[in-house]
């Protein structure tokens, strides 16, 4: 077996390299979530300026570290210094905190995040004591923003596929007990234990297998597998090594979303870097073990998350689900077994080998071990991608790590449109899979979208919906004239038009959706308006009885008003509302015709924004 | 998408039935939509029936056959685009631009869209403005890059 310790070490001697280096380093984080916060134009001012200053330094471009609220981040890396982090950078900031370094010497004070470094200070914080950073366990997030994604050396040099070495030293078998003593459970939302899955394969009979990455993140509201796959696309294609292993797969597709055009980019470019160095195709690293990973780019269908509407598409036929059993394992793709990981479950599995089942099982609850990324957002006031440890309480998630809301907390959204809401005596829910099948939601794949009382429920589920409507493949009657029906009602109560017993309708529509739906969609698809009216009955009641909206949300059941004491005449609202609703001389109280609104917000939003007028208009049901 | 450039794509595969919707998607990168005509060809090469190929092909988001617009806008309707007021800002795109989600209009100039994810939830509310994202927008800061006429009007 050739082994990879000499090109390591020498990876390991360049990352040392990199941090010691006699000139700056400049950090951005460039993934996709820093590029629409404005990076590259970032990147662009810091070129700018080395190039006006003739100085030298070297630009790194790194992932997603979490905080997303704070992108573009720029690290600045002074000879013999640690990393210095500043958030939310535009180009002409970037060029005070680039003078003040290069040429004052100095540590930039404004928008400091915080260092690298080793002791943190009140002044001079560490990066990771960070409120937000502080309370996580970092894991399958270890190298997401630390290292340059498109280097494989810098991979490798934080131990990158040290596990991939030490399986290929074990039997499939071994590799496949340490992942059943860690207790990992699959992170795409059922959480079925993986170990299993990847037995039955195992031990059916067949000429091939197949092991299938599901990067088909189709759940609005969830980014962390792009984030990963952005930021770190080598911890998953080892962890598919390594479970392709233990499967005997020799062929392995990654399924992901057309969408993701930045990951898909960064697969390829990893993918190659591995075949250029014997890490992938025949006899890798000098063993017996073959493989290959080939990319199938998605179309563009929710249903697809569903395995066997997934292996359908990838066949190239229409993605929709059939009977089950045979499960995939069995029976997948091109009638071969075959097992479908989420990235998530994939890219644990190197830090399990690497560090052993006994310290994956430290973190997390007796039945759910190890970390879980969620993807906080919403109404919260620090957003990004986050990773804890199971069992933590949505409180610590929620005000802990994301800060509170700047409004009251109304309910926190999981599992996207197969969740549900849980309002505000499941805060001290400590999260597992079994604690939020109990409140009637699922972990699904981790996104966490905090809602506040500006957000109306009834309009989230209708929402959520409406969402699950369009996706329906159409197969089961249950889920594709039920889901329309249910959008149906849901729509009626927000216009006002809703009766009591239309409470009743959904409860017992929603029933009968999942018991008459084949697949995951249809069985999960009407638990967002089941949790609502479970956990948020008066909301409903209002726009029923009382026809209104207490979040003043739903279009038919507000009205817009100027208060006359507070508005200063500034004539901004008049300049952009679009029908002329508002009217009215300069300096003087302006006035609305609601005949001719169409409630576009237009006027709200450049009030709100205005520090003369602020707050004038006011949205009230 | 002419004889000679569909036998160049067709060097890119093996022509297997399982082939169909990366040969679709490769079309539509080519040409920006699947023509009457494409299909045809793709018919008779991987000897699949054309109503198969549109049975697939309209299952899935992702397919066009219309003409795209000259500048494709994405509006982000995801759940934490919603929440923050996605919606708001499609409508702001609808009235301003005189297009339902999925058309084109009448000058070629701007095709509206919508879409479930874009993954930049961090950021919401988003759209995307050919490729490039635009986040925390708001219905005022659409109205300005509308005025600007999008900066970027190159052919």
């Amino acid at each position: 077996m050739t082994s990879l310790e000499s090109r390591r070490q020498e990876a390991r001697n360049n990352w040392r390299a990199l941090q010691n280096r006699p000139w700056p380093v400049i950090y951005v984080g460039a993934g996709s979530c820093g590029l629409a916060a404005g990076a590259a134009e970032v990147i662009e001012a810091i070129e700018g300026y080395l190039r006006k200053t003739g100085q030298r330094a070297d630009i790194v471009r790194v992932g997603c570290i979490g905080p997303c609220y704070l992108e573009p981040l720029v690290d600045v890396q002074m000879p013999g210094q640690p990393r210095v982090s500043y958030s939310n950078m535009t180009p002409s900031l970037v060029k005070g905190v680039l003078e003040s370094f290069l040429e004052k010497g100095e540590v930039y004070k404004g928008r400091l995040v915080g260092h690298f470094g080793e002791k943190g200070t009140k002044e001079f914080p560490r990066f990771f004591d960070h409120p937000m950073l502080a309370p996580q366990k970092r894991i399958v997030l270890r190298n997401c923003g630390i290292i340059d994604p498109e280097s494989l050396d810098q991979y490798l040099a934080r131990d990158g596929y040290a596990a991939l070495e030490r399986c290929l030293s074990m039997s499939w078998s071994e590799v496949l007990d340490e992942v059943k003593k860690s207790g990992l459970r699959g992170r795409g939302g059922a959480g079925f234990p993986t170990w299993r899955k990847w037995l039955v394969c195992r031990e059916t009979e067949s000429d091939k297998k197949y092991l299938i990455c599901n990067a088909d993140e189709g759940d609005p509201g969830a980014f962390m597998n792009r984030s990963l796959i952005e930021g770190d696309p080598h911890a998953l294609l080892e962890g598919m090594e390594i479970a392709a292993y233990a499967l005997g797969a020799r062929e392995a597709y990654i399924y992901i979303r057309a969408e993701y055009p930045l990951a898909i980019a960064r697969l390829r470019r990893a993918l190659d870097d591995m075949r250029a160095v014997g890490l992938l195709g025949e006899r890798i690293l000098g063993s017996d073990f073959s493989f290959d990973i080939r990319i199938k780019e998605g179309a563009g269908a929710f249903v697809c998350g569903e395995e066997t509407a997934l292996i359908a598409s990838i066949e190239g036929k229409r993605g929709m689900p059939r009977t089950r059993p045979p499960f995939p394992a069995v029976s997948g793709l091109w009638g071969r077994p075959t097992v479908i990981n989420n990235v998530e479950t994939l890219a644990t599995l190197p830090n399990i080998i690497r560090n052993g089942a006994a310290w994956y099982s430290q973190f997390g609850t007796e039945t759910s071990k190890g970390t879980k990324t969620f993807s906080l957002v919403g109404k919260v006031r620090r957003t990004g991608l986050i990773e804890v440890p199971l069992g933590m309480t949505l409180r610590q998630v929620i005000y802990g790590i994301g800060g509170g809301l700047a409004k009251d907390f109304k309910a926190v959204q999981t599992g996207g449109p197969s969740g549900g809401c849980l309002g505000e005596e499941f805060l001290d829910v400590p999260i597992d899979y079994e604690n939020l099948a109990a409140a009637g939601s699922i972990m699904g794949s981790g996104g966490l979208i905090v809602l506040d009382k500006n957000t109306c429920i009834v309009d989230t589920a209708k929402y959520f919906l409406n969402f699950t409507q369009a996706e329906s493949c159409g197969k089961c009657v249950p889920c594709r004239v039920g889901t329309r029906h249910l959008v149906n009602i849901l729509d009626r109560i927000c216009k006002g038009k809703g009766e009591i017993a239309d409470l009743k309708r959904l409860e017992d529509l929603g029933r009968t959706i999942k018991g008459g739906s084949l697949c995951g969609l249809g069985q999960t698809a009407p638990n967002p308006v089941l949790t609502a009216l479970k956990h948020f009955r008066g909301e409903f009641l209002a726009h029923i009885v009382d026809k209104r909206c207490p979040a003043a949300v739903c279009r038919d059941l507000v009205t817009y008003r100027i208060i006359k004491e507070k508005c200063t005449g500034c004539q901004r609202c008049v300049q952009v509302c679009p029908t002329g609703a508002i009217t009215g001389p300069r300096s003087e109280p302006h006035s609305l015709d609601m005949s001719k609104c169409i409630k576009c917000r237009s006027c709200y939003e450049v009030c709100r924004f205005d520090a003369i007028a602020g707050d004038a208009i006011v949205i009230e049901s | 998408m002419n004889f000679e450039e569909f036998e160049e794509l067709k060097t890119h595969f093996s022509g297997e039935a399982a082939d169909l919707i990366p040969v679709l998607q490769k079309i539509q990168g080519a040409q920006g939509y699947l023509s009457p005509e494409s299909i045809r060809r793709v018919s008779r090469w991987l000897r699949i029936s054309e109503n198969e190929i549109y049975g697939v092909a309209t299952f899935f988001a992702q397919f066009r056959f219309q003409k795209p617009g000259r500048h494709v806008i994405k509006v982000c309707l995801g759940t934490a685009c919603h929440v923050r007021g996605g919606e708001q800002i499609l409508d702001v795109l609808k009235r301003r631009l005189n297009i339902e989600p999925g058309a084109v209009t009448a000058d070629g100039l701007y095709q509206l869209e919508r879409v479930a994810c874009l993954g930049c939830c961090a950021l919401a509310p988003v759209v995307s403005i050919d490729g490039k994202i635009y986040g925390q927008t708001s219905v005022l800061k659409i109205q300005e890059l509308l005025d600007g006429g999008l900066h970027h009007d190159q052919p």
